[in-house]
């Protein structure tokens, strides 16, 4: 039988391995790909007190994050070609114009 | 006294006139066809000419005594209090107008020649450049002539007198791209200056012992209202407050008579006329020879009431006028440039009429001022028309022979020198001889008046012989006229000539007023003139005339035409007799030629007692102006601001300046930490962002779990 903590710990697991590739990886796609793992942890989240406390309103909220996700996705690819055709790289720490 | 008749009452217009016309001369005269500009100005003129004549005629129909009119046109200089004789007095100048016997010459004389003379200009002018000009200025002259003779009070006259001045120095330097004739126009106006401070004091003098600068009172009904200069003179001689010879007389006439001595060209201020002669001719014959130059008589004239009073400035004007006389008599001997010989001339005239003046025959002055009008006027113009014959040629050693070349020119001329001479019946005849009797008249009583009647006799030899030599080197002898001019002679268009011999007419019969003193009356202008000219207390004047027999009389005559002739005699034997004779003559005293041909070295000393003081003194003021004024004050103003702008400068870079960058450099130098965070790569903010998340989880940790236990 599941009980609610291995949910919550998959949940963790997935937004500590999104949140360490953020921080660690140098490929931005990559860096996306990170952040759609913490997104989907916290769908988890959200589908799984939606569940407990009989309230739909969690998972109407995780659609829309699904939604969201998508968006950003584009969004991001689309910055990511743009920044490449501008500087032909798409490496985090070369991303660094704003720096002081 | 006061009347309706229309030339009394329209006295203005007779000053109006030329007025009007010099200002649409002035200010449209280019506009103009010469046809148009001879329409109004010699018009203008003409009119004027008919108004005085309508005028003097009105008057002439008045009582001997009555012949005054006055009108006042407006207030002027309006009531301002001046001390005067100790109390304030409302001190009035009215623009208004006298004609009284004396005016009545004047304005005829002026009116009269200035017309004949505006025609004579139409010719003579004919070709000049400048035309509306020339008479433009010529009609702002008898405007300020008019208003000078016309005036009834000092102020005006002074108006006048300056307006006669203007037009003088304008006319004088008529050819102004000739740098002699524009040196000419200054030198007139400046050395009339001199006079006018005199003149000018002279009436403030007047303004501040009477308390008022009208002439008369006579004409105006309320003799308090319109207080004069004669009627106030007698109350006071009446109530013993001034007396017979009182300073403030003779300080009163000396500075008129320095006013005269500028205006009149004599002695010492005499240096302007002869190099007035740069203007055109007919301006060296109305301005300086007819009707300018004697403003200054009439002014003493005008004046005699108080110069009866003061027997000292009788005696300097009496003095002055003499010395003047035989002075510039004795300049005009030598002179070769025709127009100088007669500028001398009228210097010498003029004199006469000032010993006229001094020895107190006023009348016979007046008398020799208007047959000198007529027969010096005569003169210019025919040696206008002379020199317009020979092509401008004015140099006399360059003439002769012209006496059948043009007859119309050298019979008036002739008639003209008989006239200035003294000859018998001619116009210069009865004034000469008027003035020569009164002063040995005087003689009688006083003898040092003899001095004077001698310098007068004198004069008379010399002026004949001036005369006479004129007349022999322009008209007779051999032609010594340059071959190119020789050919161009001709003579005068009409315009020119029919003048001559209208003033030639009146060079003859100009004198015929003083026949019946031939048989021992009073001559007829003396008793026209008398009512102005008797002073104020007759048996308190200076002046007693001692009267002396008809024989006198007749020797009198008999001595001023003899010395006449036996000049023209003189002039005769070494001119035309014997032509070599002169240059021997003058060989032989060669000091005193050259003393002659010099004039004196008058020009020479002023320029070096006073031209070239006030030149050093203008080279030390300008270098005061370069080195002090503008170095000190304005360059030292200049670099001490420039100075002061500097430590300003250094103030503002830094103190200023200093104090806001040391406030920039301060935040920043603090901020520098802080920047450092920012370092561009994003997966250090995130780290940032988890470390954010796990402190905020760790604060509020306990809260999620009430949370979770809530959920159980």
């Amino acid at each position: 039988m599941m009980s609610p903590a291995h949910y919550l710990f998959l949940s963790l697991a997935l937004f500590l391995i999104g949140c360490i590739g953020v921080i660690t990886r140098r490929n931005v796609i990559v860096v996306l790909m990170s952040i759609e793992l913490i997104l989907n942890a916290v769908n988890i989240n959200l589908v799984l007190f939606s569940r407990i406390f009989g309230d739909v309103a969690g998972q109407v909220f995780a659609l829309f994050i699904i939604a969201d996700a998508a968006a950003e996705a584009a969004v991001g690819l689309g910055i990511i070609i743009a920044f490449f055709r501008n500087r032909e790289t798409v490496l985090a720490d070369e991303m660094d114009l704003l720096k002081w | 006294m006061t009347s309706s008749n229309y030339f009394l009452t329209h006295l203005w217009l007779i000053p109006l006139f030329p007025l009007i016309s010099a200002a649409l001369m002035l200010l449209f005269g280019r506009l103009l066809q010469k046809d148009a500009v001879n329409l109004f100005c010699v018009g203008s003129v003409f009119l004027s000419f008919i108004h005085a004549v309508g005028a003097v005629l009105a008057l002439l129909s008045f009582e001997p005594g009555q012949r005054v009119y006055q009108q006042i046109l407006f207030e002027w200089v309006t009531p301002g209090p001046i001390p005067a004789a100790g109390v304030l007095t409302p001190f009035i100048a009215d623009w208004g107008y006298l004609l009284d016997p004396l005016s009545c010459v004047m304005v005829l004389v002026v009116t009269g020649v200035g017309f004949i003379i505006h025609v004579y200009s139409i010719g003579y002018m004919g070709h000049e450049g400048g035309y509306y000009r020339f008479f433009g200025y010529m009609n702002l002259f008898m405007f300020s002539m008019l208003t000078l003779v016309l005036a009834n009070n000092l102020m005006l006259v002074f108006v006048g007198w300056e307006g006669v001045g203007l037009c003088s120095y304008l006319l004088i330097g008529f050819y102004f791209l000739k740098k002699s004739a524009s040196d000419a126009g200054k030198k007139a106006f400046i050395v009339n200056r001199v006079g006018d401070t005199g003149f000018l004091l002279g009436v403030f003098l007047i303004a501040t012992t009477f308390g008022t600068v009208r002439f008369t009172s006579q004409g105006l009904g309320d003799p308090v209202a319109f207080a004069g200069i004669s009627e106030t003179l007698a109350a006071m001689l009446d109530q013993g407050r001034l007396a017979f010879g009182a300073p403030v007389f003779t300080a009163i006439a000396l500075l008129l008579f320095i006013g005269a001595t500028g205006k009149s060209a004599q002695l010492p201020l005499y240096v302007w006329l002869p190099d007035a002669m740069e203007g055109p001719t007919p301006v060296s014959a109305l301005i300086h020879a007819a009707t300018m130059v004697t403003a200054g008589v009439y002014m003493v004239a005008r004046m005699n009431a108080i110069y009866q009073l003061a027997p000292f400035a009788m005696d300097v004007v009496a003095v002055v006028g003499a010395l003047t006389a035989i002075f510039a008599a004795s300049m005009a001997l030598v002179q070769n440039d025709i127009k100088k010989v007669l500028a001398y001339s009228t210097i010498s005239q003029l004199g006469y009429m000032f010993l006229a003046l001094g020895v107190g025959a006023f009348a016979a002055g007046i008398f020799h001022l208007m047959t000198h009008a007529f027969f010096k006027a005569l003169l210019f113009l025919a040696a206008g028309s002379v020199i317009h014959s020979l092509s401008g040629e004015q140099d006399l050693r360059k003439m002769g022979g012209l006496w059948n070349t043009i007859p119309a020119t050298s019979r008036p001329f002739l008639i003209a020198t008989l006239a200035i001479t003294g000859m018998p019946l001619f116009a210069g005849f009865f004034s000469k001889d008027e003035i020569l009797g009164r002063t040995f008249a005087r003689a009688a009583t006083v003898d040092r008046y003899l001095a004077l009647w001698v310098v007068g006799l004198v004069t008379a030899g010399l002026t004949a012989f001036y005369m006479f030599r004129l007349l022999f080197l322009a008209f007779f002898g051999l032609s010594r006229v340059s071959p190119e001019v020789e050919h161009h002679i001709h003579e005068s268009p009409k315009t020119m000539t029919i003048p001559l011999t209208i003033l030639a007419a009146l060079s003859i019969v100009g004198g015929w007023f003083a026949l019946p003193a031939l048989w021992g009356e009073e001559s007829s202008f003396e008793k026209f003139l008398e009512p102005v000219v008797r002073g104020v207390i007759p048996e308190t004047a200076a002046v007693k005339f001692a009267h002396h027999t008809l024989l006198t009389e007749y020797l009198l005559m008999a001595a001023s035409v003899g010395i006449a002739i036996f000049g023209l005699s003189l002039a005769y034997k070494v001119y035309l007799q014997y032509p070599q004779l002169h240059s021997k003559v003058a060989a032989s005293w060669p000091r005193l030629h050259n003393l002659l041909v010099h004039k004196y070295y008058v020009d020479e000393v002023y320029d070096a007692l006073f031209v070239n003081r006030i030149k050093d003194l203008s080279i030390a003021l300008g270098l005061f102006d370069a080195k002090v004024i503008d170095g000190l004050g304005v360059d030292g103003a200049g670099s001490l601001a420039r100075a002061f702008s500097r430590i300003s400068m250094w103030w503002d870079k830094w103190v200023v300046d200093g104090l806001v960058n040391f406030i920039g450099r301060f935040t920043r130098f603090l901020s520098h930490p802080i920047r450092m965070i920012q370092t561009g790569v994003f997966s250090s903010y995130a780290v940032m962002i988890l470390i954010g998340l796990a402190i905020l989880l760790a604060y509020y940790g306990h809260h999620m779990q009430v949370l979770v236990r809530s959920l159980r």
